[in-house]
């Protein structure tokens, strides 16, 4: 038969399978179970750490908040030229007041005042006004179609005249003291069609007090902004003959009323509330952080902003971020630079006797390990204050006039003399195991073919070394570079580091975004680095141990 | 005290003492004097001394007392870099960072050598060893003999008079260790260098050395050409040691014609010659190489004395019959024979007699 086996085709297994799928079976298992043991771990890792720094990297440029809470007014905002140096039309301002008022009832105008504050100083005290005035504005109209005739008074009958009667009926049906939810609001499909902008608003009305206030819609009265977006429906003369339901009388009543009524002017009255509203520059920098993704942060995190002309760098006595990551990294070079000087000899010194006085030397080495950071870094306070105990020697020994006390404190140095301190077993320790494997023989046989002790030492020893050094600055460059406690406490102003002004924005001045673009910067920063450092050196070239 | 130094000597170790702990002495007493050309091999346990002795001699220990002269100057105050002494270490100590031509190429630019210079002297240093090929390769990248060569050549290449040697081929394995053994002594006879060969394995010492120094508990026990050593053992430690041996215990009964008559523990007699024993009633260990016991009698003298003996063990090993024997009280008497045609195959539970030449068997102390 042709259909025998062939032996072109791939190689078989006993079971007729080929070789290989045979093969993927056989080590999916031991991958499967590698990957059960790391499992715990990965996932561990995953929620506390990878999901946490992704979320922060996303808030480093998000910036929904704009357009969530003034949707209509951004969307009307994007027409406008804010290079004209007008006010943007009152269509706008007429979005705005509808914004702005369902923004208060849900008090989320303080949050968005606060966001952009972070852009245009001023503007979190302009939304806190108008948020409590802007329920002025829509009382007006309220007033008058009360008076016009109670009917509007009531929240039963504007259910009535806006609700479906499918909804109409489960809401009577109803008991709000049983434990079964409110029936969820429905509009009337006749309305929608004759009263547009009055049935989106309530609908937000309705979903408001059912679903976030939990209350009885049947018995709560509408917002005065629903009387406003009556009236401007009212005011386009919809044809609301066909409607025959309740309220229709009142409507047309209330249809020939209106073009009577006193009106508002949004424009006006927003300039009433805080002249700010006619402030170009209030307009432009809502429209520049209307888009759902922003820059806004990152561009903040290296000195600059934006601008109607793109970006432009800031003003030079409002420039912190450059000054700061260039410190940052200015000092923790010069704190890695001081922990390879210091680390060096102890490690090889602690490499090269018995093992016995080796051990006992490595304790006090790990000691610092065993103290609390916070503990160390007081203990540095006392040792370097003005009156602390080196100032005190130096003076005693003569060395220093009492006049002319040094300032060890409060400024880098502080940072730099407590930190290398702090990070030194970093350095030690890979620098120890990699000295460790050095056996002494390479040295002999250095000597041994005529090399004084330096050139043995620096031709010989020193380059096998190197592993040590790299794995030693890496671990104290990068813990350094993100080091917050230390710089905090006896860094004063002059010797903080670029954690600190995260720190700052994450608990004191809550500017999530700000303080997630730095960090973003700063961790770029650092795989910048760990990158060259592995084009240069060589990541291979890093050992921590044997 | 006279000038015990020699004219010719070239290393010279005079009453050398060494101690770490200032309790115990490492070295005891060290002389020695070797002259030029000579290729000499220190033998011994580990901690009997010799490595210590080496590392005194290169220069990375210092003598606790004594004087270590070289080419009749004592060195004992120059630094190791400045003796010009060749070392070639047992981990081969290839610098690992540099290339075998960087390597070679180290000793020679300490000593201020130019570019051209050093690289023919780099390359016949490497053809010596047949690893001309091999200049732009890693240390790790060569196998354990090839690093040696390298390590060989690297002590060479700068053209001391004296090369030390520190169990050079104790990573290798045998077959490895057999070719580099004779590769090392021609080089070392070509070349002219002397050399201090530091092993504790007597078949490398014995065939590779000029004169082998027995060390033990940090003395030498004795310091001779292979040959002497091996046949004239001096006292009972350098018969165990080099070689394989058998050994009786007894006293003397009677010295006579340079010949001792022993009488054994078991009562049984033999005939031996004295070697330090003195007088009669002496103790004695009495030390017979394996080859040398005879069981066919037609090739014993008539009034040779002779033991009883019981094959244990019979192992057939190729070239050579290995059979363990009863002898007088000890199981592990061992003789060997040559696999010959008239050579009579024992059986185990087989009675004999053995005997051998009186010069064959020395009785040493005890």
């Amino acid at each position: 038969m042709t259909d025998a086996a062939q032996n072109t085709g791939p190689m078989m297994a006993a079971d007729g399978t080929t070789l290989k799928s045979s093969l993927n079976r056989a080590l999916r298992r031991q991958k499967l179970r590698a990957l059960m043991l790391i499992a715990p771990l990965l996932i561990f890792v995953l929620v506390t750490f990878i999901a946490p720094i992704a979320d922060m990297l996303f808030r480093s440029v998000e910036n929904q908040i704009v357009s969530d809470t003034l949707p209509s007014t951004t969307d009307a905002l994007k027409d406008w030229d804010s290079s004209a140096g007008d006010i943007p039309a009152p269509e706008v301002f007429d979005a705005l007041y509808t914004d702005v008022f369902i923004a208060q009832e849900r008090k989320l105008h303080t949050r968005l005042g606060s966001r952009l504050n972070y852009e245009l100083t001023g503007v979190s005290s302009l939304f806190r006004k108008s948020g409590r005035k802007v329920e002025d504005m829509g009382e007006v109209y309220q007033d008058q179609f009360e008076d016009l005739n109670p009917f509007w008074k009531d929240a039963e009958n504007w259910n009535a005249l806006m609700g479906s009667d499918a909804w109409l009926g489960a809401q009577n049906a109803w008991d709000p003291k049983s434990e079964t939810a409110q029936p969820a609001f429905e509009l009337r499909e006749e309305i929608v069609g004759l009263l547009p902008q009055t049935a989106e608003v309530f609908e937000i009305f309705a979903d408001f007090v059912q679903n976030e206030r939990e209350r009885n819609l049947a018995k709560t009265d509408p917002w005065a902004l629903v009387y406003s977006a009556f009236y401007d429906d009212l005011r386009r003369e919809p044809d609301v003959s066909s409607y025959g339901g309740t309220g229709a009388a009142e409507m047309l009543e209330a249809m020939a009323a209106v073009s009577s009524f006193e009106t508002v002017d949004t424009t006006a009255a927003f300039a009433d509330i805080d002249k700010d509203w006619h402030d170009v520059e209030v307009w432009q920098t809502i429209q520049t952080y209307s888009p759902h993704f922003t820059s806004g942060y990152f561009l903040n995190a290296v000195d600059m902003k934006k601008s109607a002309d793109g970006p432009e760098m800031r003003p030079d006595n409002e420039q912190i971020y450059i000054k700061l990551f260039v410190r940052t990294l200015f000092m923790s070079l010069v704190i890695t630079g001081s922990c390879i000087l210091l680390g060096y000899p102890v490690a090889w010194i602690l490499a090269n006797l018995p093992a016995r006085t080796a051990n006992l030397l490595m304790i006090l080495v790990l000691l610092p390990f065993w103290t609390s950071l916070l503990v160390r870094t007081s203990a540095w306070k006392v040792m370097l204050q003005q009156q602390g105990v080196i100032n005190d020697t130096l003076v005693w020994l003569g060395l220093v006039a009492d006049d002319s006390r040094l300032a060890l404190i409060n400024n880098q140095t502080g940072t730099i003399i407590a930190m290398t301190h702090i990070l030194l077993p970093f350095m030690i320790l890979p620098l120890y195991s990699v000295m460790k494997t050095i056996p002494p023989s390479y040295l002999r046989a250095a000597k041994s073919l005529g090399a004084t002790n330096w050139t043995a030492f620096w031709r010989v020893y020193f380059p096998q070394s190197v592993p040590g050094i790299g794995a030693g600055s890496i671990l104290v460059f990068i813990l350094s570079i993100g080091y917050y406690i230390t710089p905090e406490l006896v860094g004063g102003t002059t010797g903080t580091f670029i954690s600190n002004r995260i720190a700052y924005h994450i608990s004191s001045s809550l500017n999530w975004g700000l303080a997630a673009a730095l960090g973003a910067i700063l961790l770029a920063v650092v795989l910048g680095l760990y990158w060259a450092y592995d084009k240069i050196v060589g990541i291979d070239n890093v050992k921590l141990g044997g | 005290m006279a000038d015990t130094s020699n004219a010719d000597a070239f290393v010279e170790f005079e009453r050398v003492q060494k101690s770490y702990d200032g309790e115990n002495l490492v070295v005891k007493d060290l002389n020695l004097s070797m002259p030029k050309g000579e290729f000499l091999t220190m033998l011994g346990p580990s901690g009997s001394g010799k490595t210590t002795c080496l590392m005194m001699l290169a220069g990375f220990e210092t003598a606790t007392h004594g004087d270590i002269r070289l080419d009749g100057v004592s060195i004992n105050n120059i630094p190791p870099h400045k003796r010009g002494i060749g070392m070639v270490f047992q981990n081969y100590a290839l610098f690992p960072h540099m290339t075998v031509a960087e390597n070679l190429s180290f000793p020679l630019e300490v000593r201020k050598m130019g570019k051209s210079d050093r690289e023919a002297k780099i390359m016949r240093a490497l053809d010596m060893v047949q690893m001309g090929d091999f200049a732009g390769r890693r240390p790790s990248q060569l196998s354990g003999g090839q690093q040696q060569r390298i390590a060989l050549s690297r002590a060479l290449v700068f053209e001391p008079e004296l090369v030390l040697m520190d169990e050079p081929l104790g990573a290798l394995d045998k077959q490895l260790r057999e070719t580099l053994q004779f590769e090392i002594t021609n080089l070392a006879h070509d070349l002219g260098i002397t050399v201090v060969y530091v092993t504790h394995d007597q078949t490398e010492a014995l065939t590779m050395s000029d004169r082998v120094a027995v060390f033990d508990d940090g003395r030498i026990q004795q310091l001779a050409p292979p040959d002497k050593l091996y046949e004239e053992p001096e006292n009972s430690f350098v018969a165990q040691f080099i070689g394989e041996n058998n050994t009786l215990e007894g006293k003397v009964k009677e010295i006579k014609d340079g010949t001792a008559l022993i009488q054994l523990d078991g009562g049984e007699l033999i005939d031996a010659q004295p070697v330090n024993v003195t007088a009669a009633g002496d103790r004695t260990r009495v030390s017979i190489r394996p080859e040398r016991v005879e069981y066919n009698k037609d090739r014993l003298s008539a009034d040779a004395h002779t033991l009883k003996a019981e094959v244990l063990e019979f192992i057939y090993m190729g070239d050579i019959f290995r059979t363990r024997l009863r002898v007088a009280g000890t199981d592990e008497f061992v003789i060997k024979t040559r696999n010959a045609p008239d050579v009579e195959r024992l059986t185990p539970g087989q009675q004999i007699e053995i005997g051998w030449l009186p010069q064959d068997c020395r009785a040493l102390d005890a």
